[in-house]
C-alpha cells in the first residue's frame, strides 16, 4: 500500500492531497497543468518539505510530521523520472545508468542487462547524453531511476516534453515495465491517452485538492474527470476478455459484460484481460434489436440512467452485464425512444471506434 | 643587447611561477568555498561578506600588503602565532608572496566560480539526490565537475595575476632576489638600475608571453570542456 496525505501552502497556493494506491500498481495523478501534481511529486520524492502530513510505502514510513520522521530523498528509495530527463551532461549513458545502482542498498531486484534489455538502451552505452534524442533521453533517465532499486518509481510528465511519434516510442516501454517488473509507479500527466494505457488507479486533481479516485474502470465514468477530460473523450472503460479469432472475419473476439465484441486482430492469447474504452459519442441506442446495419458490435444491456449532458445531449448509462457503459444521444432521440432506467436496450458500437483504445495488457493472466 | 635572459632573471621567472602556483593552490579550495557560501546560502550579512571579498580590487594593493604586514608580520596577531607555534615565517619569504598575491587575485578567482556555480541547474543536483547521493557526495560528483570550467578559467585567471602583482608583494615581503623578486618586482629593480634597459626589456618581454600563454590556454581549455559537456 503506497499512501499520501500531505499539505503544503506555496504563496497563495494550497496544496491538500490525499490517496491511496494498493501496490503494485500504478496511479495515475491526473489533472490539468497547475493542478499542484509537481509539487505534490517534489514533497513524495522528499525534494520539498510539507507542512504537514503522511507519507508511508508498504511498510515504511517516509514522512509523519506528527512524529518528527522524515526521510530525507537520498534515503527514500523513490525513482524519479523529471519531465526534462536531468541525465548528467558531463558523464556517458553508462554512468547515468550506474550513477543510482552505484548507491543503491540491496536488495537488488533488476541489473544494468535487464534494464538496457527492457528499454532498448543496450547500444547508446558510450554516447554522450548530448548526443541522444529526446525519446532515448527518457529512456536512459526511467534506466537510471530503475537501477537505484527503488521501492516506487514516480513519474513527472515523462512524456510532456516529447513529440507525438516520440510519445509513442516511449509509451510501449512503460508498459512492458509496468508488466514485467510489478514495482509501483505515480504516474503524473495531463494527457488522458497515456493514463488510459498506463495506469491501474486514477487520482483526479484540481486546484491543489485530490477530488476522486479510485480504480481506473470504475473512474471512467466520473463526473469531475468528465469536467477536465473534455465531453469528446468521455466513454466507458471496461475489462474484457480476449475470446480468441474469429475466424469468418479474421478480427478478435472479446467479452465484455454479456455482450462480444469484434475488434481488430490482437496479438494476445485467449483468456488475456484488456482494457477497452468505449466513447460515448461512438455508441448508438437501439430499443429493439437492430437488424440489416453495417454495425458489427452490438451489445444487449438495461439503462441503469439518464442524465442531461452538455449541448442538449443526454449520457445514457447501460449496464451489460457486471460492467455499465455510456452512451451520448441528442435529448431529442432520448425522448423519443422513452429511455427510462430499467428499459432493455442494444448498444451499438462502431467497431472502428475501438481502434486505439484498446489498451496494454493489463495482467497477462491466462 | 643580448636577447637571452641572465640567471637572476630567470630566477625571477621561476620564483614568480612558483609564487603564483603556491597562491593559486592556497586559495582555490578557499575561493571554492566562498563562492559555494555567497551563491548558495542565504544568511544575515550575506552581502556584507560578499562586499568584503571585493574589497582587494578596490582597494590600493599597497595597503593590502601593509594590513597583511600588520596581521602576518611577526609581530602580528596571525603570524606571531604561526611563528611559535608551527615555525612558519611569512614576512620576507615566498610563501608570504605566494599569501599576497592570493588576496590579490582572490575576488577574481570567487566571481569566475560564481558564474559557474550559478549555472549549474539545480534540477540535477535533484535528480541525484532521488538516486541517493547525500551533500557532499551530490558536490562532488555533480556540481563540482559541472563548475569545472569556471573553476579553471578562475585558477588560469588568478595565475595570471598573480604573476603580475607588485604592490601588495613589495610591500608585505619586501623586494629580496631568489626569495621575493618576482617578475615586475625584478622588473621595477631593473628600471630603477642605471643601464638597465635592456634587462627591463627582457623582463618585460617575458611577463608579455607569460601573460599572454595563459589567456590562450583558458581559452583552449574553456572550449575543450564545452565541447565535452556537448555545448
Amino acid at each position: 500500500m503506497f499512501s499520501v496525505a500531505v499539505k503544503k501552502r506555496r504563496g497563495s497556493f494550497q496544496l491538500d492531497a490525499q490517496f491511496g494506491l494498493p501496490t503494485p500498481g500504478v496511479v495515475a495523478l491526473f489533472g490539468r497543468s497547475g493542478c499542484g501534481k509537481s509539487t505534490l511529486v517534489h514533497i513524495i520524492a522528499g525534494l520539498l518539505d510539507a507542512d504537514e502530513g503522511r507519507i508511508a510505502l508498504d511498510d515504511s514510513l517516509l514522512l509523519d510530521t506528527a512524529a518528527q520522521v522524515h526521510v530525507p530523498a537520498e534515503r527514500r528509495r523513490i525513482g524519479v523520472v523529471f519531465q526534462d530527463a536531468r541525465l548528467f551532461p558531463h558523464m556517458s549513458v553508462a554512468a547515468n545508468l550506474n550513477y543510482g545502482r552505484r548507491r543503491a542498498a540491496p536488495p537488488f531486484f533488476v541489473t544494468l542487462d535487464a534494464v538496457a534489455d527492457l528499454l532498448g538502451i543496450g547500444g547508446l552505452m558510450n554516447r554522450r547524453t548530448h548526443q541522444l534524442s529526446g525519446g532515448e533521453r527518457q529512456r536512459v533517465a526511467i534506466g537510471r531511476a530503475l537501477l537505484s532499486q527503488p521501492n516506487l518509481l514516480l513519474l513527472d510528465e515523462p512524456l510532456a516534453s516529447l513529440d507525438a511519434a516520440r510519445r509513442g516510442e516511449v509509451l510501449p516501454y512503460l508498459e512492458s515495465l509496468r508488466d514485467q517488473l510489478a514495482i509501483p509507479m505515480a504516474y503524473v500527466s495531463h494527457d488522458f491517452d497515456e493514463v488510459l494505457r498506463l495506469a491501474t488507479h486514477l487520482v483526479l486533481m484540481d486546484a491543489g485538492r485530490t477530488i476522486a479516485q479510485g480504480e481506473l474502470t470504475a473512474m471512467s465514468l466520473n463526473a469531475d474527470l468528465r469536467a477536465i477530460i473534455g465531453p469528446e473523450a468521455v466513454g466507458a472503460i471496461v475489462e474484457g476478455t480476449v475470446l480468441g479469432p474469429d475466424p469468418a472475419s479474421g478480427l478478435s473476439r472479446v467479452r465484455v459484460g454479456r455482450g462480444e465484441l469484434k475488434v481488430e486482430t490482437l496479438p494476445a492469447a485467449a483468456g488475456t484481460k484488456l482494457r477497452v474504452q468505449l466513447l460515448a459519442r461512438d455508441l448508438i441506442v437501439a430499443t429493439s434489436a437492430p437488424r440489416d446495419l453495417s454495425v458489427r458490435n452490438v451489445i444487449e444491456g438495461v439503462v441503469t440512467q439518464v442524465a442531461g449532458d452538455s449541448g442538449g445531449s443526454d449520457l445514457v448509462s447501460i449496464d451489460i452485464g457486471g460492467a455499465i457503459i455510456v452512451a451520448r444521444i441528442t435529448r431529442a432521440a432520448s425522448r423519443e425512444l422513452a429511455l427510462t432506467p430499467g428499459r432493455p436496450v442494444w448498444a451499438l458500437v462502431k467497431s472502428v471506434s475501438l481502434r486505439g483504445h484498446v489498451t496494454g495488457l493489463l495482467h497477462a493472466s491466462a | 643587447m643580448t636577447m637571452w635572459p641572465s640567471a637572476d632573471e630567470f630566477a625571477a621567472l621561476q620564483l614568480s611561477l612558483s609564487v603564483a602556483l603556491r597562491s593559486v593552490l592556497f586559495s582555490l579550495p578557499v575561493a571554492l568555498f566562498f563562492a559555494w557560501l555567497l551563491t548558495r546560502r542565504r544568511f544575515v550579512g550575506r552581502t556584507l561578506l560578499d562586499a568584503f571579498v571585493h574589497l582587494p580590487l578596490v582597494l590600493p594593493p599597497v595597503m593590502v600588503g601593509y594590513v597583511l604586514l600588520l596581521l602576518f608580520g611577526s609581530r602580528g596577531p596571525i603570524g606571531g602565532w604561526l611563528q611559535r607555534e608551527f615555525g612558519i615565517q611569512l614576512i620576507f619569504t615566498r610563501n608570504g608572496a605566494a599569501l599576497a598575491t592570493a588576496v590579490m587575485s582572490f575576488p577574481l578567482m570567487v566571481r569566475a566560480m560564481r558564474l559557474s556555480l550559478e549555472s549549474v541547474e539545480r534540477g540535477l543536483e535533484d535528480a541525484a539526490r532521488t538516486l541517493g547521493a547525500g551533500p557532499l557526495d551530490r558536490f562532488a560528483s555533480i556540481t563540482l565537475p559541472l563548475m569545472l570550467p569556471g573553476v579553471l578559467a578562475g585558477a588560469i585567471t588568478a595565475f595570471s595575476a598573480a604573476l603580475g602583482e607588485f604592490g601588495a608583494v613589495i610591500t608585505f615581503v619586501s623586494n629580496i632576489p631568489g626569495e621575493t623578486r618576482t617578475l615586475p618586482l625584478a622588473l621595477y629593480t631593473a628600471l630603477q638600475t642605471p643601464d638597465g634597459e635592456h634587462a627591463a626589456a627582457r623582463l618585460a618581454i617575458m611577463s608579455f608571453a607569460l601573460g599572454m600563454s595563459g589567456l590562450l590556454l583558458s581559452e583552449w581549455f574553456a572550449r575543450r570542456v564545452r565541447r565535452l559537456l556537448g555545448r
